[in-house]
């Protein structure tokens, strides 16, 4: 359901504050230590406490939000380690950190574990339908009131789906319930812990917790870092242009790859957008739309190379959470996964062609880009909208108020259009020859049921719905990213609009047949 | 007729990204619900989150001369009740 695909949570509200903050200290003559007083300038002296027993333990887990902010795993960071030892490691790290995710213990443990549970409603009626449901035998009357023996009990959830009076209830563990591949549950401990080797990126976990305790490892402070090492050596080359190791060293441009999604973010038009962009410091702004447009092209010619060969289906292979769903639990399918890059892989390879020595910034609507772009040397730094978005408020950027600028390169409707779900499958349809038709099937969202489906897919070797399978891990598409910054609704008539003044991608092709 | 109920959504990059962008939907749900009686935009910064730290109680609605601040859809409804008692 699109309509509840963002709602307004007082948890993205804190990340984004803390993301402001430390932007803000990072942009001040004095940057480790405002970092280290972030969690003091949010709860000062005699400050209410508005979710937590003590406003020292609020100051405790904002100081572990900061250290998500940091780019810094909270599980592997010792509880005495200052914020301001670890603004300076950030700022002194080669590479971001290799799992993008990390959990919040100090925040977790509000849920009780996932089990089933039959509240006071039960009337003890004489059908019984609990206890002859369960295979387990583990319901049985006593004192007039159905009782589980969680001995026996599997969590299946039967009894729940029989009851009459709807008075047994499973009580679950958003993470978990919301984790399609079962990679993230509670420890000993009662903390929820991510298995990395099973995870998937998708960051559904991180957008189900409503204490806000999976946070995203931000690379900001490396995008900073590089804006601001250019900058200065731009300011030395005006001085002494003697020093050529600074100078060689700080010339690296710093260009953002902005993906279809970002375009419904902000309260702008796509054009005052890049201008934005270009405010906070990056050297060119480029489309990655630009990039879609190459796959759609290589996925439709592949797809008619894999009919042709009497293939019963493809999917789509752009979505990193699906990639990685593929590679990690469902190997059977890989042989019909496309093997067209995704659009950030081309765009990526088009800005290191023209411009080899600079520093890439992919624009991501998710956490799993941040996986994609680990193995992918072309990619330097990923950065979500939530973090886009505090950065401009830290700078005080109007994009309303931004000037128009023009694109370099011109991409088509069915590109910008990557975002929306479906909209992969349509742009390769588009280009197929009339004899070779696709039936797409769109999975929108990936979740333990869609898991199965497309198992059953892999394993039956053909799939009975259609011929091209679209794979989105987010429902909705990117527009539904697990770090974007509008609801899904206004982002939607946005790209939308946008679509509809480009041209389409039939007509890029027509005009290169008719050159 | 009594003068109508302004309702000023802030949409400056600030409000936006802190939240507003979650109340947009008030500009549809608002005159569904109370006709003409409230007269509710979208406006550009209203220049509330510049101040010192301000940014931080960001999104900002005015219901007529009223700021609220961290709005939500039902802090909103709220205050435009509380007008029209």
């Amino acid at each position: 359901m699109a309509m509840n695909l963002s709602p307004q949570k007082q948890t993205s509200h804190l990340k984004r504050e803390i993301l402001v903050r430390l932007i803000k200290a990072y942009l001040s003559d004095n940057y480790e230590e405002n970092t280290r007083l972030i969690p003091y300038d949010m709860r000062p002296k005699g400050h209410e406490v508005p979710y937590r027993c003590c406003i020292h333990n609020e100051r405790a887990i904002l100081r572990d939000r900061a250290i998500a902010s940091l780019g810094f795993s909270i599980e592997e960071t010792e509880d005495y380690t200052l914020l301001s030892e670890l603004a300076k490691e950030a700022e002194q790290r080669e590479k971001p950190e290799e799992n993008p995710l990390t959990v919040l213990t100090s925040a977790c443990k509000g849920c009780v574990p996932s089990r089933i549970y039959v509240t006071d409603l039960c009337q003890g009626c004489v059908a019984r339908p609990c206890v002859n449901t369960c295979k387990f035998g583990a319901i049985s009357v006593i004192n007039g009131k159905s009782t589980i023996d969680p001995a026996k009990c599997k969590n299946c959830g039967m009894c729940a789906q029989v009851c009459p009076y709807q008075a047994i209830q499973k009580i679950i563990v958003p993470c978990e319930n919301a984790c399609p591949v079962g990679a993230i549950a509670k420890d000993e401990n009662g903390y929820a812990r991510i298995d990395f080797e099973k995870c998937i990126s998708c960051g559904k976990c991180s957008a189900a917790c409503p204490f806000g305790a999976v946070h995203e490892k931000s690379q900001i402070i490396d995008v900073l870092k590089h804006i601001k090492a250019k900058n200065e050596s731009a300011a030395t080359d005006q001085n002494s242009k003697n020093d050529t190791k600074i100078v060689k060293e700080g010339k690296r441009k710093v260009i953002a790859m902005v993906a279809p999604a970002m375009f419904g973010q902000l309260p702008c038009s796509p054009k005052q957008l890049k201008d934005a962009i270009l405010k906070l410091g990056f050297d060119e702004v480029y489309e990655v739309a630009q990039g879609a447009d190459i796959t759609t092209k290589n996925e439709a010619a592949e797809f008619v190379e894999r009919m042709e060969k009497g293939e019963e289906f493809m999917t789509t292979s752009c979505c990193a959470g699906y990639n990685e769903l593929v590679d990690k639990h469902i190997p059977e399918i890989k042989p019909f996964r496309s093997d067209t890059k995704t659009p950030m892989y081309y765009t990526a390879e088009i800005v290191k062609r023209e411009h080899p020595s600079a520093i890439t910034v992919f624009f991501s609507p998710c956490v799993a880009k941040k996986r994609e772009a680990l193995k992918n040397p072309n990619v330097d730094y990923v950065l979500n909208y939530e973090e886009i978005g505090a950065w401009m408020i830290a700078l005080g950027i109007q994009v309303a108020e931004c000037a128009e600028k023009e694109f370099e390169t011109e991409s088509s409707a069915e590109a910008r259009n990557f975002c929306v779900t479906g909209g992969v499958a349509k742009a390769v349809e588009t280009i197929l020859p009339e004899e070779i038709p696709a039936h797409p099937v769109i999975i929108d969202g990936l979740n333990k049921q869609s898991v199965r489906d497309l198992k059953k897919y892999a394993k039956n070797g053909m799939c009975d719905l259609g011929n091209l399978i679209e794979v989105m891990s987010c429902q909705g598409g990117c527009l539904g990213g697990n770090s974007t910054v509008n609801a899904f609704k206004p982002a939607l008539k946005q790209v939308t609009a946008y679509v509809n003044e480009s041209s389409s991608i039939k007509e890029q092709i027509d005009e290169k047949v008719n050159h | 007729m009594a003068e109508k109920i302004s309702v000023k959504v802030c949409l400056g990059t600030t409000c936006f990204v802190m939240g507003s962008s979650n109340l947009q939907e008030l500009i549809e749900t608002v005159p569904a619900k109370y006709g003409d009686k409230v007269e509710v935009s979208g406006v550009p910064c209203l220049g509330l989150c510049s101040i010192d730290w301000e940014f931080s109680k960001a999104p900002y609605v005015k219901v007529d001369d009223e700021v609220i601040k961290e709005a939500t859809v039902e802090k909103v409804l709220k205050a435009i009740d509380a007008k029209l008692k």
